[in-house]
């Protein structure tokens, strides 16, 4: 799980739950990988992300490395601005691990990079 | 015309489902209509470059996995079964795109993605079988999340799709009528393969209000 999915992802299929992000993450494993910089692409993504939330989830990986608390009003010039936000956003993976709603504590298994948001943990699986 | 030469040589590499599970109807896009239906969605109306897709009941992860060779800004692909997604986690890494997947039930999405998408592209579950109505409450699904919608719908449930789609104040244009040629997945097919009549659509979706 790339952090952009997380920045994107909620409980509010719990029951009761009115907002359910962001999910905390609790990780296992968080693998790096290079994939490849297209600034246009970042520049499109940053405006539709939450901010304060994937600054939180990067720095509960210890990724936050020189990220700014906020996207800066010039912020499609600042090549290296947004090559960090690239790594954040793409190459670093959730591998396993658990999300947690904030409101009811409930986690959400991580496994194999992929988040398990079966609320009802009938999930098909054959080793869950 | 390359750029549909690119994909296609690309999703017939694309690894099959281990255990195709009947209840889900899962059969794997055959890469020629996933070519052609991911080149029309790129030529004709330019919805993948640059956009958002989800791609819904992605299985093996075809569609999301072509998407991303077009240039999607970002891609996912949700399905219930982990063990389809397991393949599709596999197909991607053989090609390092960079696509995510979700397991999670396709009708809840909008409980669980907080933003809405560009594009949605699905194969849903043709709603035979043991699994009736499962193609409209796919449709449903794609509605509550996406601006447009393609997908793919058995050509003899046209005029309930159009109606499904027009009670949501959706309009719904039908691309083309394709033979889908089912191979032999499962016992009760009798004979090696069956065509049937599949109707290709585009659904625009731009009076939906927003979620969050």
């Amino acid at each position: 799980m790339k952090l952009v999915t997380h920045n994107m992802l909620s409980s509010k299929c719990l029951k009761g739950v009115v907002k359910g992000f962001p999910l905390k993450i609790h990780a296992v494993e968080v693998k790096t990988h290079e994939v490849e910089f297209n600034k246009e692409q970042v520049i499109r993504l940053i405006p539709k992300l939450e901010w304060p939330a994937l600054c939180e989830a990067a720095e509960s990986l210890g990724e936050l490395s020189g990220l700014p608390p906020d996207v800066g009003p010039d912020f499609e010039g600042d090549e290296d601005f947004l090559k960090k936000a690239h790594h954040i956003l793409f190459e670093v993976d959730v591998v396993n691990g658990e999300l947690e709603c904030p409101e009811t504590g409930h986690k959400f298994p991580v496994r194999n990079g992929i988040p398990n948001m079966l609320a009802d943990q009938k999930d098909h699986s054959a080793d869950s | 015309m390359k750029r549909r030469k690119y994909v296609e040589g690309i999703l017939q590499q694309i690894r099959g489902f281990c255990n195709p599970r009947v209840e889900l109807e899962q059969y794997v896009t055959p890469s020629e209509i996933a070519a052609s239906m991911l080149a029309t969605i790129d030529e004709q109306f330019d919805d993948i470059a640059g956009r958002r897709v989800a791609d819904l009941g992605t299985g093996t992860g075809v569609l999301a996995m072509g998407c991303t060779a077009l240039d999607a800004d970002y891609v996912i692909g949700v399905d219930v079964d982990a063990d389809a997604l397991r393949v599709a986690r596999e197909n991607v890494q053989d090609f390092d795109f960079g696509v995510d997947f979700l397991l999670a039930d396709v009708t809840k999405l909008s409980a669980i993605m907080k933003q809405r998408f560009d594009t949605v592209v699905m194969n849903p579950p043709f709603g035979t079988k043991n699994n009736i109505g499962a193609d409209v409450r796919f449709l449903e699904a794609a509605l509550s999340v996406g601006e447009v919608v393609y997908s793919l719908h058995k050509t003899s449930t046209r005029n309930f799709v159009r109606k499904v789609c027009e009670q949501r104040g959706a309009s719904v244009e039908f691309l083309a009528e394709l033979r889908y040629d089912l191979p032999k997945t499962y016992k009760f097919h009798r004979r090696n393969s069956v065509d049937i009549q599949v109707d290709f659509i585009r659904v625009e979706n731009r009076s939906f209000p927003p979620v969050n």
